[in-house]
């Protein structure tokens, strides 16, 4: 808190090749302490590859990448959950056949330090269960409450996904195309809740949606085959000449 | 659960925790400790004592299954190692009590089996449990077999071909009481006693173990392994702890074995016994907690009851299973849920009509079948003793046309009758289902009135 202007999330020289075909070319990337920091660019440009680097899905094959000023390059998912980063799914990624209740109790018993207990009783867990009721009533699923997860209509499912990546209290978070396949009024909807739920955390998220991009994000960097060809502020990146030529003069033509 | 008029609004507050299935569930638990309690009273006979307490040892090993397969999607080819190794510690250490060189009352006798078991599940459950799924399976197969092929190779320990015998009267009195020298574990009856206890504990442990953190975590892990990762959990530490936790359970089961029979063999470990307690899982329904309780009552009723009827037993069993998997892949468990469901709904009375019609259709059909399987199974494996059989009381001459004209008639008919009662039956079922699927998501957390 008491320097804003401290890095949270840190990318540098970062390369990833599967085989012999170099997907991610030397990305360097700061996004400081309370940061909304978007990703854009075209298809194939190695944006979600970028996040599985970042949340440890994959290991790098280059460089550094620091959460906090910690090394978590090629550490496995869930040491850099605990370290603080979360992250949501571009494809729906929950817990089907759990309700929505249990696919956030779930969600917060690591971080409130119940662990791999098997001698707690969950349902005397009152902090968990407190806990899983306030993200319950911040997605506004509160009816849902008991419903399992493969049941809820898509829109739910994506407030859910964001729900169950913001359980943790992480104070980094990876949002994959929040607002992909929504219809303008869920996307609205989305966006409110993105930047009430992420006050005061850093985030950052891969958009294709630019009035969902130019709308939250403080700053953005431009992703085009597997190097960040700008960053800047929405006006620094609507105005800049590479970025016009590379992606949006393009999109906006389409 | 909310009632329309307004509770829910009271119930946000959050203040008071209003839990009514705690009352249920003390009037649950207390039910099953009575029903324990009081069936030897209505079955005393020796041979029902003897199909009890295989159902009791049956129940912990199914249970300790849907530990795996039901609460964390594991898919075990060798649970009978862990009972197995339970079953010789047991044995092991029946045989040093009476030689007086171990101090353990063979009351718990089970509990050195639970410890051995999770001890082999915390070394070989290392190895399976780093990967999931089917290459999980396999190396559970691949362990199964090394194990049994072991246990033949060291007789020492495992007693060959012969096995190990032992004593369970051969302890100090219950407890070290005199008064109750009478407990000498030697009747069947005093044996299912104590199996009936054990069978409790473990079921009432087993369920807690549901309600805890690992446990929810457990159901995570099974539904997207990959997620759980991503919020803090190690996916394979927690199939280890599962793994470990189950091989106790399992291990119990081989204990109880080892008091039951007074003999464990290197069949033990078998594939057969393996395969079994996945059957029985899956026919109780594994989703469900207390499906595979069901599943082992079912199991033991074909393996040991209708074993003494028919040798045709494993065959019915294979007959039951396919049909259960194809028409009720959520076992035993799920259809009675689904019923009590419908009756819930208040729809049952409509489904009255074509229930008994594909009932004695499918009894029609299922006597056909029995008929001309027994028949077969006479003329081609007891053939030596003549061509005449019993057959529920019937005297049959295989050798005649008659008896194999009457099975043809009976099956085909059956099947007709069945397959017409089963088209109305599916119809009516699904507009069931349908309606009561389309009530619940018009009524987001409400039950019907």
């Amino acid at each position: 808190m008491s320097d804003t202007k401290a890095i949270a999330l840190e990318l540098a020289g970062v390369h990833k090749r599967f085989g012999r075909t170099e997907i991610i070319c030397g990305v360097d990337l700061a996004v400081p302490h309370g940061e909304r920091h978007a990703i854009i660019g075209p298809n194939g440009a190695g944006k979600s590859t970028l996040f599985n680097l970042i949340s440890g899905r994959f290991g790098v094959s280059a460089g550094r990448i620091r959460l906090n000023g910690r090394d978590i390059a090629n550490r496995k998912p869930y040491e850099v959950n605990r370290l603080g980063l979360a992250r949501s799914f571009q494809i729906t990624n929950l817990f089907p056949r759990l309700t929505v209740f249990e696919n956030l109790r779930c969600a917060v018993l690591w971080s409130l330090g119940h662990r791999y207990a098997f001698w707690k009783n969950l349902n005397r867990l009152t902090d968990a269960e407190d806990r899983a009721q306030q993200l319950l009533e911040r997605m506004g699923l509160k009816r849902r409450r008991d419903t399992p997860a493969a049941q809820l209509t898509y829109a739910e499912q994506r407030a859910l996904e964001i729900g169950i990546t913001i359980a943790g209290n992480p104070t980094v978070i990876l949002l994959d195309e929040p607002t992909a396949g929504m219809s303008r009024a869920e996307s609205r909807h989305a966006v409110e809740l993105i930047r009430e739920v992420t006050a005061g955390r850093t985030l950052l998220m891969v958009e294709h949606d630019m009035g969902v991009v130019f709308g939250l994000a403080d700053r953005i960097s431009v992703v085009v085959y597997g190097r960040v060809i700008a960053t800047g502020t929405p006006e620094e990146i609507r105005s800049n000449a590479a970025v016009q030529e590379a992606y949006l003069g393009k999109a906006v033509v389409a | 659960m909310q009632n329309p008029h307004g509770s829910s609004e009271l119930a946000e507050l959050g203040e008071i925790r209003f839990q009514p299935w705690n009352v249920g569930r003390w009037i649950l638990w207390g039910a099953l400790a009575l029903v324990f309690a009081l069936l030897p009273l209505f079955f005393s006979r020796g041979f029902a004592l003897t199909l009890m307490s295989q159902m009791g040892i049956m129940i912990v090993f199914a249970l300790s299954y849907g530990m795996l397969l039901g609460q964390t999607g594991m898919l075990s080819f060798g649970h009978a190692v862990y009972s197995g190794f339970g079953a010789y510690a047991a044995i092991h250490a029946m045989n040093r009590i009476a030689a007086g060189t171990l101090l353990w009352p063979i009351s718990l006798l089970p509990l050195v089996g639970g410890l051995a078991g999770a001890f082999f599940g915390v070394v070989f459950g290392y190895l399976t449990t780093r990967r999931a799924g089917t290459p999980f399976a396999m190396i559970t197969l691949g362990i199964g077999e090394m194990v049994f092929a072991a246990a033949l190779m060291f007789p020492g320990f495992f007693g060959g071909e012969g096995g190990v015998t032992g004593n369970r009267t051969a302890g100090p009195p219950f407890m070290g009481l005199p008064w109750l020298s009478w407990l000498t574990f030697g009747p069947q009856v005093q044996v299912y006693g104590l199996i009936a206890v054990w069978c409790f504990v473990c079921i009432v442990a087993m369920y807690a173990l549901t309600q805890t953190p690992l446990g929810r975590i457990a159901n995570a892990v099974r539904d997207n392994p990959e997620r759980a990762e991503f919020i803090g959990y190690n996916t394979q530490r927690v199939r280890w702890l599962v793994l470990i936790l189950s091989s106790f359970f399992a291990g119990i089961a081989g204990g109880l074995t080892a008091i039951n029979f007074e003999i464990v063999g290197a069949e033990s470990f078998h594939a057969v016994r393996s395969g079994g307690v996945l059957l029985a899982a899956f026919i109780g329904g594994a989703a469900f907690f207390f499906g595979p309780i069901l599943g082992a009552v079912v199991f033991v009723v074909f393996a040991i009851a209708l074993s003494d009827y028919t040798k045709a037993w494993q065959l019915y069993l294979g007959v039951f299973f396919v049909l259960l998997v194809l028409y009720a892949p959520g076992g035993l468990a799920s259809l009675l849920l689904m019923n009590l469901r419908v009756a819930k709904f208040r729809k049952f009375a409509r489904l009255r009509d074509p229930y008994v019609g594909v009932l004695l259709g499918g009894l029609l059909l299922a006597l056909g079948v029995v008929l001309l399987i027994e028949l077969t199974y006479h003329v081609t494996l007891d053939i030596g003793q003549g061509p005449l059989m019993r057959l529920f009381g019937l005297p049959l001459d295989t050798s005649a046309p008659g008896p194999w004209v009457l099975a043809a008639f009976v099956l085909v008919s059956g099947f007709v009758a069945f397959d017409y009662y089963r088209r109305r039956f599916a119809r009516c079922w699904h507009d069931v289902q349908v309606e009561i699927e389309d009530w619940i998501r018009e009524n987001p957390g409400d039950s019907p009135r």
